[in-house]
């Protein structure tokens, strides 16, 4: 067996190796820890031998012997959880979330525990208390973020798939950035149980892979009601592998009033010319109006950083994690926080803490939840005239690393696309739909085409995403060997 | 002429349910084992966990709303209220600010604003210094209690002294209790009640500046702390002063109020609706029964006694003890014929006394069966024994759990119901207390009471004291 096929093959096809007898699991596994260990990008914070790998993980399943990344923001009993935060720079859980215990049921190993920004916050992984993940495409540009170790893993060929959550885009724009298919299901088909909360109403777990039909499979294994969360529900039917190639009568709505200023030309192009494969391949692409998506950023900027700034109040030193000074009650807390977040946390602990207070809380806080119940409703009267709504997944390619550090708002705007489902708590992926030179020249970088879709319809959202994955024909190739040194 | 005021006072009671598992994890509940052995990934609050609420908690909570005449709401909510303190594992209490699960309720003539649903905080303890935090040499947490599910029942200012606050509050303790939710033991704190308290002038419908008096272990407390607090504020007023908004704590063994927080100290709690919850939409089923399984509650069960001829008094003494009201009814049921009232008394009054008097004796470890009590005051009211007799006899009751039958026998206390025997020993007391006699003879009736006693003495308390006294009047020509 040769270990480029190993390296190109995502989760599926090393399932087939391994099925048809080309490739036992000890040398699958050993072969993708060699590549863990060897990481050039800074993705991995923790990875694991082949004992560590493999403990708590079935021998049969589905997957058995194909491993995957984890994102550092899933509890794992007896490994280190950092959500890349000093704060829980010590920190080992004693227990494990349910999307981990599902992929390890399903006879996954684990190959380590990935980079992040600081508890999900942020878009370009410059954030992680821990340095930078970098893009394997351009070691100069960011993955993206927050999920930009599980991006840059499975694109660099560090692991075949990987586990991110996306709370307002950080599954989708990492991937996008980084070249793979990212898909964020629909609020509640994946149990939070377990997964470090950034922003519960929003924060959903799902897989990035090299391929629609890994993420198809994945999902399936991940998904589904837990007891542990009242707000899970599972996805009816569960998931199958995609198997569509055409588009024939299937309606995509593009908010042109959202593509406004700040898109890349690089993007706008490649997002053109998907739209002209659509209608080569049978389907029908019209304008719609999302009236209210404009607000989207400013409302999740309030919602979000009011539930982070209660979620991130139980590090407090008391019962583990960082306590940074044991003076007195007070000191322990203030000392404690000052030290263990970093400036986003804080930011935003304080944007929501502000939100949250007596006398502001309708200003802030009750107005978003308005603009939120406004975008569910646009996306409704949307999909009764379409069955999907299309956008670029970010305005621009991977931008440089530290482009972006000194403006807040201009890094916020990378999520213009993706928040507004986020939001509406629907399901949307993001797929390759090219390369493209950034916005001031430069080596071709890859750019995300994302497709939403109603909630609870993934099957239907991933055969879409199948046929135009097939017609694309997206080579990932050249940033495999951007992984390794 | 000075303004009359007078006090204006509303409750909030938290009740502890007593459901095996705590409010939103699989923890037991438990009470003075060793520290933080109930505890789990949940009510610690680690990274990552979710709460799932408790069923059963749900259910009783609903059981209380219905016994309190609350509408139970279709849809309730939960809301994190934020504050940081060790106790308080997440740094937000989920608690129901919103949309709690009873509404508008009333119990006796009280109404209730609603009732919702949270869970408790874990136990502090400060080492050294006064207790208190500040000053400590270290601080402890006991994380067992934390999570356990707290139904808090808020009133309408509807009391109007210390001593209907105590009443009330017994009267509530004694519907809960009832219900079989909670243990409602003031002392362990399974139930807490804070009072806000205000005053204004007698026929204003306004209401003044309250003041909240916090968390007192006993209804006595209670009553004393808000009585000194209604003195303290119209001092206060009467000086010219104006009461300020602020949280006391009062001392029972000084009778002192010390303030704990003003209102510029108050928290803000940044109350936000919990994103980790569902909303509760309890069953058609559910509510049905919640409401068909309400046993009779005290209220309804004084009625019913009072209706039987039993006095007020003992109706409410009984009504509001659960134990007590079925060992009466275990004596009505066994004795043949059977006065309820007489029951009633001999149960509330010479039994309870003799408990109290035998080492404060607990009803539930008596020895004492409710047929047995029933037999003794069969045996009273038909004269067999003199009353005077049957208490002998249920001292030994009460001592070894003695038949009364074979106390009666083995004493000798039958009743003498000779006539002519009793006579004989009138005329006897007549002749041996010629003092009295005389004071008697000349219009003294006090008098007649030591030669009562001396008939008594010498017939062992077995003369019925009516015949005695009718005798005695004879023959002293009254």
């Amino acid at each position: 067996m040769e270990h480029s096929e190993l390296l190109a093959a995502g989760g599926a096809a090393t399932a087939e190796l391994i099925a048809s007898g080309d490739v036992s699991s000890e040398e699958v596994l050993e072969f993708w820890l060699g590549r863990a260990g060897a990481d050039a990008l800074n993705a991995y914070l923790w990875t694991a031998d082949a004992d560590s790998a493999r403990r708590g993980v079935a021998a049969e399943g589905p997957f058995a012997g194909v491993p995957l990344a984890i994102k550092d923001i899933f509890c794992t009993e007896g490994v280190p959880t950092t959500a890349a935060s000093r704060m829980l720079g010590n920190y080992v859980p004693p227990y494990t979330a349910t999307a981990v215990a599902r992929v390890s049921g399903a006879g996954m190993p684990m190959l380590g525990k990935t980079n992040m920004d600081e508890f999900a916050m942020g878009s370009s992984n410059e954030n992680s208390a821990f340095g930078p993940s970098l893009n394997p495409w351009d070691r100069e540009r960011v993955p993206g973020g927050s999920s930009g170790g599980s991006a840059a893993v499975v694109a660099g060929g560090l692991a075949p798939w990987a586990l991110g959550t996306d709370t307002g885009g950080s599954i989708r724009q990492p991937a996008g950035f980084c070249g793979i298919v990212g898909l964020k299901p629909t609020y509640g088909s994946v149990s939070r149980f377990g997964m470090i909360a950034f922003a519960s109403s929003l924060d959903q777990c799902g897989p990035l892979t090299r391929n629609v039909t890994d993420a198809a499979l994945l999902l399936n294994v991940l998904q589904g009601r837990d007891e542990m969360d009242s707000t899970s529900v599972g996805i009816e039917g569960g998931v199958k592998a995609p198997s569509a190639e055409r588009l024939d009568g299937l309606r995509f709505g593009v908010p042109r009033g959202l593509l406004g200023e700040g898109i890349e030309a690089g993007v706008l192009a490649r997002f053109e010319d998907t739209l002209t494969r659509i209608a080569d391949l049978g389907g029908t692409v019209v304008d719609i109006e999302l009236p209210h998506a404009g607000h989207a950023i400013s409302a999740y900027y309030v919602l979000a950083p009011a539930e982070a700034s209660t979620n991130l109040s139980r590090y407090d030193g008391v019962r583990y994690g960082l306590r940074a000074s044991d003076e007195d009650l007070l000191s322990m807390y203030e000392v404690t926080r000052e030290e263990g977040f970093g400036a986003e946390v804080k930011r935003r602990i304080m944007l929501g803490t502000y939100a949250l207070s007596s006398g502001y809380y309708d200003a802030y806080y009750g107005r978003a939840q308005r603009v939120r119940t406004r975008i569910v409703e646009d996306f409704d009267n949307a999909f009764d005239q379409v069955d999907f709504v299309v956008t670029p997944t970010s305005p621009t390619v991977a931008f440089k690393l530290g482009e972006k550090t000194e403006d807040p708002w201009t890094m916020y705007q990378s999520d213009l696309f993706t928040v507004p489902m986020s939001l509406a708590g629907i399901p949307a992926i993001s797929i390759p739909a090219g390369l493209a030179e950034p916005d001031g020249g430069g080596p071709e970088l890859p750019v995300g085409f994302q497709i939403a879709a109603p909630a609870f319809s993934e099957q239907k959202l991933l055969e879409a995403s199948f046929a135009l994955e097939n017609t694309i024909g997206f080579d990932g190739s050249p940033a495999l060997e951007g992984g390794v040194k | 002429m000075s303004t009359e005021y007078e006090a204006v006072i509303g409750l909030e009671i938290h009740v502890q349910l007593s459901t095996r598992t705590k409010m939103f994890c699989g923890c037991e509940l438990s009470f003075g084992d060793d520290p933080n052995i109930h505890t789990c990934p949940i009510c610690l609050a680690h990274p990552g966990v979710l709460p799932v609420p408790n069923k059963e908690a749900i259910f009783y909570a609903l059981q209380i709303g219905a016994a309190l005449g609350c509408e139970l709401s279709p849809v309730s909510t939960f809301d994190r209220k934020n504050y940081f303190y060790p106790d308080n594992p997440k740094a937000y209490q989920i608690t129901q600010a919103a949309r709690p699960f009873a509404v508008n309720g009333r119990l006796g003539d009280v109404r209730i604003h609603h009732a919702h649903l949270e869970e408790d905080a874990a136990k502090t303890i400060h080492t050294g210094g006064s207790g208190r935090i500040e000053g400590s040499d270290a601080s402890l947490v006991d994380f067992n209690r934390g999570g356990t599910p707290l139904v808090e029942i808020v009133t309408e200012p509807d009391l109007r002294s210390g001593a209907q606050v105590r009443e009330w509050g017994q009267l509530l303790r004694a519907t809960i209790k009832q219900l079989g939710v909670s243990d409602v033991n003031m002392e362990e704190g399974s139930l807490r009640c804070d009072a806000n308290i205000s005053i204004r002038p007698v026929g204003s419908d306004e209401l003044g500046t309250k003041t909240e008096l916090k968390n007192m272990n006993s209804f006595r407390f209670i009553e004393r702390g808000i009585e000194a607090e209604i003195a303290r504020q119209k001092e206060i007023v009467a000086g010219g002063g104006e009461v300020v908004q602020e949280t006391l704590h009062f001392d029972p063994a000084t009778g002192e109020l010390h303030s704990l927080r003003s209102k510029e100290e108050a928290h803000d709690y940044r109350y936000l609706p919990e994103p980790d919850l569902v909303p509760v939409v309890p069953t058609r089923e559910m509510l049905d029964e919640a409401r068909n399984s309400l046993p009779e509650l005290p209220a309804e069960r004084a009625a019913r006694y009072e209706g039987m001829g039993v006095s007020e008094q003992a109706a409410l003494l009984l009504a509001f003890e659960t134990e007590w009201a079925e060992f009466f009814e275990g004596v009505l049921a066994a004795g043949d014929g059977i006065e309820p009232r007489v029951a009633a008394n001999w149960v509330t009054g010479e039994f309870a006394a003799e408990l109290r008097r035998q080492e404060d004796q607990p009803l539930a470890e008596t020895k004492v069966e409710p047929a047995a009590l029933a037999t003794l005051i069969g045996l009273v009211s038909a004269k067999k024994i003199s009353h005077g007799a049957g208490k002998t006899v249920l001292e030994e009751m009460v001592a070894e759990g003695a038949d009364p039958e074979a106390v009666v026998a083995e004493k000798g206390l039958e009743q003498i119901s000779d006539s002519g025997e009793l006579e004989k020993i009138v005329l006897q007391a007549i002749e041996d207390n010629p003092k009295p006699a005389d004071q008697v003879r000349n219009g003294n009736e006090k008098a007649i009471g030591a030669l009562v006693g001396a008939v008594m003495k010498a017939t062992q308390g077995r003369a019925d004291g009516g015949e005695v006294n009718r005798l005695l009047r004879r023959h002293l020509g009254l």
